[in-house]
């Protein structure tokens, strides 16, 4: 019963009025998904992330996609930190041994209630707002959303006022300290500027999928799931639909694009 | 009133030494900004959790009170007090040199302050950082015109306008100043429409207490006459100026005490917060507040220049321990992301953030003080800004004598 209650592709979703028809090729992703789901139910997660579709160099982005990604926090194991590696292995930042100041891109946090003493662990990042305070804020426009919703932080014109870091309420950023070495070429970093999650948007453009994503394990069912929020058929936007899941103080109206499951 | 006459002030060793002294700090602000800038910030105290340090206490200070001590010379021009009049140009004067010196900290202490040509040329015209900028630049503007009407004689009649826009300016400045902590919806310490007042009312009263302590520093060196009657005028405002910042104090926590929510963040501040809570009770209330209010209204106290400096003092220690509080205090507290639910990480969630100033941060900000006292110095030296003579007599001949004399 629990299985099933879980599984997003065991019941039917009720489509809301205003779905646009589907195209032949939602269609065709829709069947693969359950050809997918029937074969490797551990799996599916993962193939769901939802490889995003490559974009061309030169063609803008489009609005009409808004990137977002779905932790299901039930899947996240207390103590895995293979999304925190990953991400820091393919962005090229990491422990300097200097914890205060070191960047940290994406880090695990573990929640308790107090009253009942019950935990949860689970990846926070940059959330990736669509009303991000950050942006907001920021003076000379460094800290920017891109139309499909990733936000993001300009290198070349951030000053290093850290006022974003004053107002993001997710502690998601980090103000480089120190000089760099090594850096990776797709994701640069500078002494003096402020930086946070990227989404990997390297690999998005290169229609592949976040490496914390990636890393997440499959056997342990996958807990972190990537796809486009604005694309009713694609597997995140279902579960979404399907099954409650929670912003990160949804209360301040910033609407993430990350949200959590069995929070 | 007499005419009055303006002059430069005096030159000879004690001006040269006194300069001396305050270029040497500024040049050790500048070292302090290179080591900062060179190293990176992780040779400052500041880290990722308390990004902005003692530096913008400093700068946030000077602004703040930039803004404050150029109400001299609106109760002169805006608000018709004959008195205060010889007054304005120093007004006008120290009003420039704090913004300059506040500016320069905190330009110096951004992660990339090579690039303040940025910061001049690209503008998110949403962010409240980015209107500030207008907003300072557009200060310096108002007061220099407010100057020039005042001091070149065919465009003396426009001093009162230019006073009025520039009182204006100087409120909406605060303003931003104080919503650049207001409007940070995300974190507890902040986040309240209260800080504008606030704000204001702080600069208000920091502003008064350094014009207060530098002119009657420059007239002490230069032996000018300054009459204690008009101290204790101005000393009696500050008073009220102090006791309107406990006011907006007492009711940005007593609003936050009042909702659940916030109730963490005020036992921090208010009871367990260590130096925050030591810095809040002893130095920025009693020491900040209530002893400089009864400085200047206990007679013994109030007509001497002793207590009116000690009471200027003080409500300068008092509102740079309060900024502190505000700022690093503000950010010490961990931000609430799950909220009624213990929270612990790697990245320091759910702690207390630890933050020791460093001594380059110390250098830096000091050094920005020594800078606009600088500006200060050397612009009484080449123009006639201070009046020969401030004594009562000269300033309101028509006043009754003082009861007291000058101790």
């Amino acid at each position: 019963m629990t299985a099933t209650r879980n599984n997003p592709f065991l019941r039917d979703k009720p489509a809301p009025d205003d779905v646009p028809e589907r195209g032949r090729r939602d269609v065709l992703r829709a069947l693969a998904a359950g050809v997918g789901l029937a074969l490797a139910p551990g799996v599916t997660l993962y193939a769901f992330g939802g490889p995003a579709e490559a974009r061309a160099p030169g063609d803008p982005v489009s609005s009409k996609v808004r990137w977002g990604l779905l932790i299901d926090v039930n899947k996240c194991a207390d103590g895995c930190t293979r999304c925190v590696t990953a991400c820091s292995t393919e962005n090229g930042w990491s422990d300097t041994g200097h914890p205060l100041t070191d960047a940290q891109w994406i880090r695990k946090v573990k929640v308790t209630d107090p009253k009942t003493g019950a935990s949860r662990s689970l990846p926070v990042m940059c959330q990736h707002c669509a009303e991000p305070p950050c942006v907001d804020v920021c003076p000379t426009g460094a800290s920017f959303k891109r139309a499909d919703g990733i936000v993001l932080v300009d290198k070349h014109i951030c000053i290093g006022c850290r006022y974003c870091m004053m107002a993001c309420p997710y502690n998601a950023r980090s103000f480089i300290h120190e000089s760099l070495k090594d850096q990776k070429p797709y994701a640069p970093r500078g002494k003096g500027t402020v930086e946070s999650c990227t989404l990997c948007v390297h690999r998005i453009d290169a229609g592949r999928i976040p490496a914390c994503v990636e890393a997440c394990p499959a056997e342990g069912g996958g807990a972190l799931a990537f796809g486009d929020l604005n694309d009713p058929a694609a597997e995140i936007s279902q579960r979404i639909a399907k099954y409650a899941s929670a912003q990160i103080r949804a209360d301040l109206g910033t609407d993430p694009g990350v949200r959590y499951q069995n929070l | 009133m007499a005419r009055v006459v303006y002059r430069e002030i005096e030159g000879g060793a004690g001006f040269a030494g006194l300069l001396a002294i305050l270029v040497a700090f500024t040049l050790t602000g500048i070292a302090s900004a290179w080591y900062m800038e060179h190293y990176g910030h992780i040779v400052t105290g500041m880290n990722n959790r308390i990004v902005w340090g003692m530096p913008h206490v400093f700068a946030v200070f000077l602004i703040v009170t930039a803004s404050g001590v150029l109400n001299v010379a609106s109760l002169g021009s805006v608000f018709g007090r004959t008195p205060y009049k010889p007054m304005a140009r120093l007004s006008g004067l120290l009003a420039i040199a704090f913004l300059v010196g506040g500016l320069a900290v905190l330009v110096l202490d951004l992660g990339r302050p090579d690039r303040l040509i940025v910061a001049m040329t690209k503008y998110n015209l949403k962010s409240i950082f980015a209107w500030n900028i207008f907003l300072y630049i557009g200060f310096l503007v108002v007061v220099a015109a407010y100057l020039f009407v005042q001091m070149e004689r065919r465009m003396n009649r426009f001093a009162p306008s230019v006073g009025w826009f520039a009182f204006i300016w100087r409120l909406v400045l605060t303003t931003g100043t104080g919503s650049i902590f207001g409007w940070l919806v995300a974190r507890q310490a902040y986040d309240a429409a209260v800080m504008a007042p606030l704000f204001i009312a702080m600069s208000l009263s920091f502003g008064l207490a350094a014009f207060l302590l530098v002119t009657m520093t420059v007239y002490g060196l230069t032996g000018r006459p300054l009459g204690v009657h008009i101290l204790n005028r101005l000393a009696r405002l500050l008073g009220i100026f102090a006791a309107a910042v406990l006011y907006f104090t007492a009711l940005q926590h007593l609003t936050n005490l009042y909702a659940a929510e916030h109730a963490g963040v005020e036992r921090f501040i208010l009871l367990e917060g260590g130096i925050y809570t030591a810095l809040f009770w002893i130095v920025q209330v009693v020491l900040g507040g209530v002893v400089p209010i009864a400085l200047v209204y206990i007679p013994a106290t109030a007509r001497t220049w002793t207590g009116i400096a000690a009471a200027s003092a003080l409500v300068i220690a008092g509102g740079l321990a309060q900024i502190y509080v505000i700022i690093v205090g503000g950010q010490a507290y961990p931000l609430i992301l799950f909220p009624g639910m213990e929270v612990q990480s790697s990245y320091q969630d759910g702690v207390v953030a630890a933050y020791m100033p460093s001594l380059a941060e110390i250098g830096l900000g000091v050094g920005g003080v020594a800078f606009a006292l600088a500006i200060a110095a050397v612009g009484m030296k080449v123009l006639r800004f201070l009046p020969d003579s401030l004594s009562d007599d000269a300033l309101d001949p028509h006043r009754q004598p003082a009861r007291a004399v000058n101790t």
